[in-house]
């Protein structure tokens, strides 16, 4: 009998605990539906305009237009692209495992990134730039920052630039992700927010910020956004090369451009491959 | 052998660590002790916000309430602690701010267990004597009851230490963000992991042996 | 209502509480007031803010799959740490120094470090050393931190819940001739467990709320973490962290009062030998990262302070 309460009393916990890790064991175990082979692409979940995880469980952004552009130029619909999230940290590792088959996640080329993994396009050029509340006078340049609070994420190499090079007394907050900076922005907390000019647009072309901030159009750096892939796939490199060539000619990337950055990105027009803008 | 350490200040982020648990063991034991007393006063209002802020902050993770030290109280409500200019000031500050809230929770509890092993008879003899309800319990139930939760607050300060490490969410740069960056940087991983869980186990074990002989030697002999 | 510190109160007091009474509600408004006018000024109480979690897509996409990671990094945690702290726990009370002292050594190391170090060092480990693919590591290293930690914390509550149990147990069986193996498993254990129910899941409540730290700073995709995608959508840092407190103290609150009814149940039943590990002594202290176990004092009832 005492046995018995003993073992109904630890059942308890442990089902306790079984339930909730059956919960959330259903991912990645279904896709065995609907015919054809599956791609898996990486890209940020949390960047409006650029990759953006909807309500809905579906995506947007310039990344996912891009992504899903090439992905059909491979020979995958849309509903056999799988989506993964790949925060900037994690991208070299989730390449070279294997875990994506190539990732589009305003991921800038550099020699550093260059060692590990292979990139193909850029597919777009972007600049470090700054945003900055609509009504704001006291900012027009990067030296303007010193004194100023400045937000960015938790080791953004944008942010250790400014405050490096440009403006070594700026007060630098730094966060878990862009829209908690916006936020701090909108209620006055901080003056300015630094990324790169289109994840920037992305954030003030959100409906809720609409007309509230505005970009100050510096060029404080050149970010040439590629699309990595796993180093030594060259195959899958100048197919992907191919299908942003034709994304340019037929126009599907200036209309991804309009619709992902609002009208008040001013964009630069659309890089030749393998034509690295330092 | 140890080169990975260069340009890193190792001491530095220790040093930090340990004022914001010095800093924080202050505040959390100031709070902690007029939580109590609201817990245990005649006034029913009053037991009910302390018994109620107990439950609620110490049921919060502490990450979740330091992260809105910064993104809540400093963005929202403007509170920066005197430091509005000066954000390495600032988010330290906040951070002493949220590990107070959050340890006094248990300051707080310990010191009201401790007050209910005081014997019912010394409050009876200290109101025979005519004293009101602060002087019973500031001249004779809380002296004693500090000493009985010596051990117990001992628990709660070695707990706060390595709690400090969660200001790390907010960009204090204490021990457990540098050894974040380390480890990311150098190729090290078990040395610079050694050297930073040997940092606490220094910080935490004396704590732990002096205060339990502290309150060994300070017991109330009944 | 009378208490050891006061007496009934008498007219004097009564007319003094209600003082007291009326100027603590006063500064408890004001408080109210000023936070309840500043979220307002901010723009914090549009209804556009709040309107998403009135919605179910809010919920079904980004909240309950983060509330799920987090239950689902809890309960692995206590079920990988339970047998491991028992192992611990156990070892700790052998009669053999080299079993003892090495266990001992062992469980004071991992109490003694703080939870975010043991989950860093992991989670580069396993980048490291391992092929685990890159979305499954951060709830790994979650995982192993809380379990290295959380187990060296449980060896204590079941070396706390064999030592509580009376001596006599031990004495009766020895006496009928068991061996050390079969009054340990036959019966110390099976009344230890009970003993100790309420403290482990006082436990699980701070293992729900280490998993936190894993969000904020592993990038793992609890709760805490899911909050950051539905704000970049929703444009709502603040309510959205408002919201997740909530369900975070909900579910705390839930696990709390579990163990406090468990507690009372147990002290109450008449087939048990009386003797509960308080769910206070454990949970009380438990922080993120508990200096816990050692303040257990059970037995003679003085809060016993060994440290670490």
């Amino acid at each position: 009998m005492k046995l018995l309460k003993v073992t109904a009393a630890s059942a308890t916990v442990f089902a306790l605990a079984l339930t909730a890790t059956a919960c959330g064991s259903d991912d990645g175990g279904d896709s065995g539906n609907g015919g054809g082979k599956k791609i898996t692409v990486g890209i940020k979940y949390d960047q409006p305009g650029i990759g953006l995880k909807e309500p809905d469980g579906s995506f947007s952004g310039f990344d996912v237009d891009v992504a899903t552009y090439v992905a059909k130029q491979l020979g995958y619909d849309a509903k056999n692209i799988e989506f993964k999230e790949t925060p900037s940290a994690d991208r070299e590792n989730a390449l070279k495992r294997g875990d994506v088959d190539f990732i589009v996640a305003s991921y800038s080329i550099n020699d550093e990134r260059k060692k590990q993994v292979d990139f193909a396009g850029p597919y777009l050029l972007a600049h470090q730039d700054l945003l900055v509340r609509a009504d704001e006078k006291g900012i027009s340049e990067g030296t303007d920052l010193n004194g100023k609070k400045l937000c960015s994420v938790t080791g953004s190499t944008s942010a250790q630039n400014v405050k490096k090079e440009i403006a070594p007394k700026a007060n630098l907050q730094e966060v878990g992700t862009y829209s908690e900076c916006v936020d701090g922005l909108a209620s006055g907390a901080v003056d300015a927010l630094t990324t790169d000019d289109s994840i920037l647009a992305g954030y003030s072309a959100q409906e809720q910020y609409k007309g509230k901030f505005k970009l100050v159009g510096l060029k404080l750096s050149n970010e040439n956004y590629g699309i990595g892939v796993k180093k030594g796939d060259t195959e899958m490199v100048d197919k992907i090369n191919k299908a942003l060539e034709k994304m340019v000619s037929d126009k599907s990337w200036d209309k991804a451009v309009q619709e992902n950055f609002g009208d008040s990105y001013k964009n630069e027009p659309a890089p030749k491959i393998g034509d690295i803008v330092k | 052998m140890f080169d990975f350490l260069e340009g890193y200040d190792v001491l530095g982020a220790f040093w930090t660590t340990v004022q914001l648990t010095l800093l924080s063991a202050v505040g959390s034991l100031i709070w902690g002790t007029i939580l109590a007393g609201m817990r245990v006063s005649p006034v029913p209002l009053m037991r009910g916000f302390a018994a109620a802020y107990v439950n609620v902050v110490r049921n919060i993770p502490l990450t979740v309430i330091i992260v809105f030290t910064s993104l809540g109280l400093a963005n929202i409500f403007s509170v920066t602690l005197g430091a509005a200019d000066d954000f390495d000031a600032k988010f330290f500050r906040l951070a002493v701010l949220g590990l107070t809230a959050y340890t006094a929770c248990f300051v707080c509890e310990s010191l009201r267990s401790g007050i209910n092993t005081v014997p019912v008879g010394q409050a009876e003899a200290a109101r025979a004597l005519g004293l009101g309800f602060t002087q019973v319990l500031t001249l004779i139930v809380l002296p004693q009851a500090f000493r009985a939760v010596i051990g117990p607050l001992a628990n709660v300060l070695i707990a706060l230490t390595k709690n400090t490490t969660v200001a790390a969410a907010i960009g204090v740069a204490e021990a457990a963000l540098l050894m974040k960056e380390m480890i990311e940087n150098e190729a090290q991983l078990l040395p610079i992991t050694a050297i930073f869980a040997l940092g606490f186990v220094v910080l935490t074990l004396p704590t732990g042996l002096l205060l339990g002989w502290l309150s060994k030697r300070l017991a109330v002999k009944r | 209502m009378s208490s050891v510190l006061y007496d009934t109160p008498g007219p004097r007091a009564k007319r003094r509480n209600v003082l007291y009474t009326v100027v603590f509600a006063a500064l408890l408004v004001l408080l109210l007031w000023w936070a309840w006018q500043t979220m307002s000024d901010k723009g914090q109480l549009e209804w556009a803010k709040w309107s998403p979690f009135t919605e179910s897509q809010a919920w079904t996409t980004y909240l309950l799959p983060g509330l799920a990671n987090t239950l689902k990094a809890a309960a692995l945690s206590m079920v990988i740490a339970l047998p491991l702290g028992a192992v611990f726990g156990i070892a700790r009370l052998s009669d053999h120094r080299w079993v003892r002292v090495p266990a001992g050594v062992i469980v004071e190391f991992f109490r003694a470090i703080p939870v975010l170090i043991l989950m860093v060092f992991a989670n580069q480990f396993y980048s490291e050393s391992t092929a685990i693919s890159s979305d499954e590591r951060p709830l790994y290293a979650v995982v192993t931190g809380l379990v290295l930690y959380n187990a060296s914390v449980l060896a204590e509550i079941v070396r706390a819940g064999i030592l509580s149990l009376p001596k006599g147990q031990t004495e009766a069986a020895q006496a009928i001739g068991l061996r050390k193996t079969q009054v340990m498993t036959s019966i110390l254990l099976p009344q230890a467990v009970t003993v100790m129910l309420p403290a482990i899941v006082s436990q699980l409540v701070v293992i729900v709320k280490d998993t936190a730290l894993g969000g904020a700073m592993l990038n793992f995709t609890e709760l805490l973490n899911a909050r950051k995608t539905l704000a970049a959508n929703y444009a709502n840092v603040i309510p959205s962290f408002i919201v997740v407190a909530v369900i975070f103290i909900v579910l705390n609150f839930i696990l709390t009062s579990f163990a406090a009814w468990l507690e009372n149940r147990l002290r109450r039943g008449k087939k048990s030998t009386g003797a509960v590990l308080p769910t206070a002594a454990v949970a009380g202290t438990a922080a993120t990262g508990v200096g816990g176990g050692g303040g257990i004092g059970i037995g003679g009832g003085a809060p016993g302070g060994d440290g670490t």
